[in-house]
């Protein structure tokens, strides 16, 4: 008999002498104590011939009486397995964990950011700084004994130092040796200049601090938190219908996809079933949403390399897909549509026609799309050469999204897990294989083409029936752990609820797909012209609400 | 009573809503009298003011697309009111639009951004997350308001506020420069100097 991959999985870890290994849908959860933790990640990540090489996301957590983290990890090779590693550590005072940082590159920021909220330290991370809150906030916000009056952190009037925000502790273990000590990000020689937080080419309020040498990028220190509104806590005190209006605002360009993704979870949880006419309605809108995110995102980065036309072209293509929005869910840019067991009411009338006509337009403007800007001799000189990423850096790093698939990592959720109604869409994954700038812009137009082909493949038949499945007036999710991955606009978006049967949840924790591309930022234009910054990061289209949450 | 010199292209006095506080304004600024000429000469200087409002191009979240985005590309197109120089630099800018929610990491930043622009200089606080807090307003990292650091001229609801809505909040803006004695304009509330510019992160690249 031949084993499942999960089952192979399955018997390695019990081999190892690891007993609680729980089996759902298509994850496996294994509870293991603090010091097995780093073996184990290390043998899934190298040892074993199908290497578990993309971490997917850390989760922290507060159990009451413990705190901890829960490790999401995937294979390349497979990657509709989960396996979610969780530990914990009694010790509230001073809790700390070993640090995976060197196994994944996008653990470092993960990692950063369970500190941040939970206090949890890693052992062995370099830089052990708070990545949202400022280095003189007092106590760590999603921690259950977290007091959150505002006369303890009140609005500071001035900016942090900038001394302050350089100084990165952290502690060592060498040879059984302990080490505590603190270094500065940057020489005291080398020369910084700070982009943003205000910054008219940085997409939002991201802070980025480059080390230059003449106009060659030695290093970049990329500083969040300008936009962290702290939902992820909210959530906590919101009931689930509730929940829904926030994950619209985390990443706004593809707020209907982040909701889709918690309605799944939900209604997962729930073992709800969703009529077939909702799944088809969820399709086409996330779809047509991808479709505008990507205008936009293609029509910034040609302005942030000096063409305007093309954004306002974007920007005229989108008005028509908002105008379809506005008609059906009543919202432009954030259509609040979905709702857990289906959408919030009946599609319009006109909905069909118009978007019938969307697609024969948007084609037509897709091809002098092309021809004004993609077979443009000067942006194609822009673009060619720069800003290699490598498929094992793009898999290390959590690169998801169009920006994996550029550098040729297959990472499609529509395709490895398909959701709502993509299993009955016939169209193709978009892979590239140069990993270059260039890939990465031309690769967000071939997706439109794809998603129009989605589109046209489903409206047409939508099944008749009730839009929305009947659900109870307070819904109660049952106790338990819940994981669950759509594909928005920026790459794979991730919703974590810890549920204690209450209306309200324990903990929810969302995947953002933009954190780890600010990482690959670093990654890529390290040693790039400083010129060539802000169209590498057009180039990886991060959104920075959702990385700040 | 109908305050003259305010006129808006293609919008009519009565279709705007909230005319009594306009008319408030009026009376106060005007109590002392005002001579003709200075009089005149304000109107003509307010006239070009108010059609050649310039915006400092900062957005912290969602409001920033539909806000400065849309309403700066074809459709909806604010270069019919003359805004769309929009600068990058807060010294050459005539207004801010807060578009988004302001958070304690933010907040000196803004206050910062607000000081560098020159005087005459006006608010806009775009979408509820500047006006209250919005959404987040039970977080522990939101400023409830804008108007808690800086004083804001015009409010505009919505979450994101349409295009549209953003056009009428500028023409208010419009109407309110227009009626300004711009030789005595009203005292800025002082805000709280900043010291130590050289060590900390600097608003503005």
């Amino acid at each position: 008999m031949i084993l499942q991959p999960m089952e192979t999985v399955e018997k390695e870890l019990l081999s190892l002498g690891l007993t609680e290994v729980k089996r759902e849908d298509n994850r496996l959860t294994v509870t293991l104590p603090a010091d097995k933790l780093y073996g184990v990640a290390r043998y899934l990540r190298y040892d074993r011939p199908e290497k578990f090489d993309y971490l997917i996301d850390i989760v922290g957590m507060d159990y009451g009486d413990a705190l901890g983290a829960a490790y999401h990890i995937s294979p390349s090779q497979t990657p509709s397995l989960v396996v979610t590693l969780v530990t914990r550590t009694g010790n509230r005072e001073q809790p700390e964990l070993f640090s995976v940082c060197d196994l994944w590159d996008s653990a470092s920021v993960y990692e950063r950011e369970v500190y941040d909220f939970f206090g949890v330290r890693f052992i062995n991370h370099p830089d052990m700084r708070r990545i949202f809150l400022r280095t003189d906030w007092n106590g760590f916000p999603l921690r259950k004994d977290y007091n959150a009056d505002p006369a303890i952190n009140p609005v500071p009037p001035e900016n942090e130092l900038i001394s302050d925000m350089e100084r990165a502790p952290s502690i060592t273990i060498k040879m059984g040796e302990r080490i505590e000590e603190v270094h500065q990000v940057f020489d005291d020689d080398e020369y910084v200049i700070n982009f943003g937080p205000q910054h008219p080419a940085m997409h939002g309020v991201l802070h980025l601090r480059v080390a230059l040498n003449g106009e060659i990028i030695k290093k970049i220190d990329p500083v969040f938190g300008y936009i962290h509104r702290g939902i992820e806590k909210i959530c906590e005190s919101y009931t689930y219908p509730q929940i829904l209006h926030l994950t619209d605002r985390l990443d706004y360009l593809s707020g209907t996809m982040n909701r889709h993704a918690v309605c799944l979870c939900c209604e997962k949880a729930l073992e709800l079933e969703v009529p077939e006419r909702a799944h088809y309605i969820r399709t086409i809108f996330d779809e047509l949403t991808r479709i505008a995110s990507h205008l936009l995102g293609w029509g910034c980065m040609c302005m942030d390399m000096g063409s305007i036309t093309a954004f306002v072209y974007g920007m005229r293509d989108r008005e028509k897909i908002m105008d379809v929005f506005e008609e059906t869910a009543g919202g432009r840019l954030m259509a609040n549509y979905s709702v857990i067991g289906g959408v919030a009411r009946d599609i319009h009338p006109n909905f069909q026609k118009r978007v019938k006509e969307f697609i024969p337009y948007m084609r037509k403007m897709l091809k002098e799309h092309h021809l004004l800007f993609s077979n443009n001799p000067i942006a194609r000189g822009r673009m060619k050469d720069i800003g290699y990423l490598s498929r094992e850096k793009a898999i290390s790093l959590g690169a998801t999204g169009p920006s994996g698939r550029a550098s040729g990592w297959s990472n499609d959720i529509r395709k490895i897990a398909p959701y709502a109604a993509y299993a009955k869409a016939n169209f193709d994954e978009v892979l590239r294989t140069e990993g270059l700038t260039y890939d990465r812009y031309i690769i967000r137009l071939d997706e439109i083409e794809q998603s129009l082909r989605i589109i046209e493949q489903l409206v047409d038949n939508i099944p008749e029936g009730a839009y929305a499945a009947k659900t109870k007036a307070i819904i109660r999710l049952p106790e338990g752990e819940f994981f669950q991955r759509v594909e928005n606009a920026r790459g794979q978006f991730g919703v974590h609820i810890t549920s204690k049967g209450d209306k309200t949840p324990y903990r929810v924790k969302f995947r953002s797909p933009s954190l780890v591309l600010v990482g690959a930022l670093k990654a890529i234009a390290t040693e790039a012209k400083v010129a060539d910054l802000i169209m590498i990061g057009a180039s990886l289209d991060y959104v920075i609400p959702c990385i700040d949450r | 009573m109908e305050v003259k010199n305010i006129r808006i292209p293609n919008m009519k006095y009565e279709d705007f809503n909230d005319n009594e506080y306009l008319e408030e304004y009026v009376a106060e600024l005007r109590k002392n009298g005002v001579n003709i000429f200075v009089g005149k000469i304000s109107d003509f200087i307010n006239w070009g003011r108010s059609n050649s409002v310039w915006p400092l191009t900062f957005a912290t979240s969602c409001c920033g697309i539909e806000c400065i985005m849309c309403v700066g590309a074809a459709r909806a197109d604010f270069a019919r009111f003359g805004w769309e120089v929009t600068r990058n630099s807060p010294r050459q800018a005539d207004v801010i639009f807060v578009c988004g929610t302001i958070v304690h990491k933010m907040a000196p930043v803004l206050k910062r951004l607000y000081e560098q622009m020159a005087e005459p200089r006006y608010v806009m606080a775009i979408g509820s997350c500047a006006i209250s807090g919005g959404p987040f307003k039970s977080s522990y990292h939101v400023v409830q308001g804008v108007d808690e650091i800086i004083p804001v001229d015009v409010f505009i609801p919505g979450c994101p506020p349409r295009p549209d809505a953003v056009l009428y909040g500028m023409m208010q803006l419009a109407r309110k420069i227009k009626v300004q004695n711009f030789f005595k304009l009203p005292q800025q509330p002082q805000i709280a100097n900043s010291s130590n510019h050289d060590t900390t992160a600097d608003g503005n690249s």
